[in-house]
């Protein structure tokens, strides 16, 4: 009943320690390591016939090929398609991870901000890295827009190297709520469900009108898992054309 | 009792998202998934589905220039049925005129033939007209100064002299 509890982390096998840190196989990794297993082996299997005319598995595959490929061109250009692999991953990953949370039962690993966090810090971290790599020091025409009156360009500078910096943290922030809220949400109302249930015949029907709502949450929070995958993506591209072409 | 103490273990604990004697083996797991997930996307995966799509679209733009190629080879097979019908077509005018041309010039050519012949033959019929009326016209002056002579006999008793009748008769016919 405690719409908190779907979100521990339960040590399965605990390895040992480094510098104090406990290191152990939690129900977490496990989810991690299905994912990388599922989007690996799921992807060869499905294009392992290499059909001219696709079936319907490969048809996805190529499907969200297409997808994210179309999504970083649009957004960071054919220079950004260097970065095609990495979008594709972030996605993949967080997609396959946000569904496997939809599964009554199932844990939600990108429930949890510490995996946010160090996924949006590797899209930060690779703006930052290629940014300074492939235009030097004119990548810092990022925090100067051009055309702004010389009197106000402090105060212009000051905002954007501030919306730059807080960009990691909406990023993650984002996804985990989202998820995070989504999930709580969705466990309240079932816990009506199974609370008024309990009372009887006049139980039965009050626990209608929740019963109806959880069915529609789960509808909008596959929706919201799929939404938050694409939308950490496409930001994910916006930010990468920032480190492509800064001047803008 | 035991169950009711780790239950009580977790109400004492932050909000599981935030307890921070996890997030070391989480980042350590994520970052192992991150890598691998990346890795065999990078080098495996992703290489074969654009290889497969590649692979479409070069076929699909094969075909296509196949199919242009026997288009224009078809048009131009029409364009050159059309020409040789165009050129038979001229052919076959030409003939005809020329056949044309032949038979008139041979029909005018027997027609003036023909004409000439008519021509030399209504000139002979004329000489021997004339011919005629000429051999006929001595007769009859020989007849008429005969005829005047006798006459004269019978009227007068004596015969006129040959010379002047033949004066007479010939200012008569003139």
């Amino acid at each position: 009943m405690d719409p908190i509890h779907q979100f521990n982390i339960s040590k399965i096998y605990i390895l040992g320690h480094i510098g104090g840190y406990e290191i152990s196989i939690t129900n977490s990794a496990l989810f991690m390591f299905a994912a990388v297993f599922i989007i690996v082996a799921g992807m060869l299997v499905a294009t392992a016939r290499r059909s001219l005319v696709p079936d319907r598995a490969q048809s996805v595959v190529e499907t969200t090929y297409e997808f994210v490929a179309g999504m970083v061109r649009q957004s960071a250009g054919e220079q950004g398609m260097k970065f095609f692999p990495l979008v594709f991953t972030l996605f993949s990953f967080i997609l396959v991870l946000n569904m496997f949370g939809m599964i009554p039962g199932l844990f939600a690993v990108t429930s949890h901000i510490v995996v946010t966090v160090f996924l949006a810090f590797v899209v930060f971290l690779t703006v930052i890295i290629y940014g300074f790599w492939h235009n030097g020091l004119r990548f810092l025409k990022l925090f100067v827009p051009s055309g702004v009156p010389v009197y106000i360009l402090p105060l212009i500078v000051a905002i954007e190297v501030m919306s730059f910096f807080s960009r990691p943290i909406s990023h993650s922030v984002r996804l985990f709520a989202n998820i995070l809220a989504g999930h709580i949400t969705l466990k309240v109302f079932a816990g009506f469900v199974a609370l008024l249930g309990g009372l009887g015949i006049a139980g039965w029907i009050g626990a209608l009108l929740p019963l109806a709502l959880t069915v529609a949450l789960t509808a909008l929070e596959l929706l919201v898992a799929f939404l938050q995958a694409y939308v950490f993506a496409i930001l994910t591209c916006i930010y990468l054309n920032d480190a492509i072409h800064p001047g803008h | 009792m035991e169950k009711a103490h780790t239950e009580a273990a977790h109400e004492k604990g932050p909000f599981p998202p935030f307890q921070k004697e996890h997030f070391a083996s989480q980042l350590v797991w994520l970052v192992l998934s991150f890598v691998v997930l990346y890795a065999l996307l990078w080098k495996f995966v992703l290489p074969r589905v654009a290889s497969i799509l590649a692979a479409r679209r070069t076929r699909i733009e094969s075909d296509l220039a196949e199919a242009a190629k026997a288009k224009a080879e078809s048009e131009a097979a029409l364009a050159h049925y059309e020409k040789s019908l165009a050129d038979a077509r001229a052919n076959a005018q030409a003939i005809a005129a020329k056949t044309h041309q032949e038979l008139a010039a041979r029909s005018e050519a027997r027609r003036k033939e023909l004409e000439a012949g008519l021509a030399t033959k209504l000139a002979d019929a004329e000489k021997k007209i004339e011919a005629t009326k000429t051999a006929a016209m001595k007769n009859v002056r020989g007849i008429a100064i005969d005829a005047a002579g006798a006459i004269v006999e019978r009227l007068t008793g004596a015969a006129p002299a040959k010379p002047a009748v033949e004066r007479a008769v010939d200012r008569a016919i003139n």
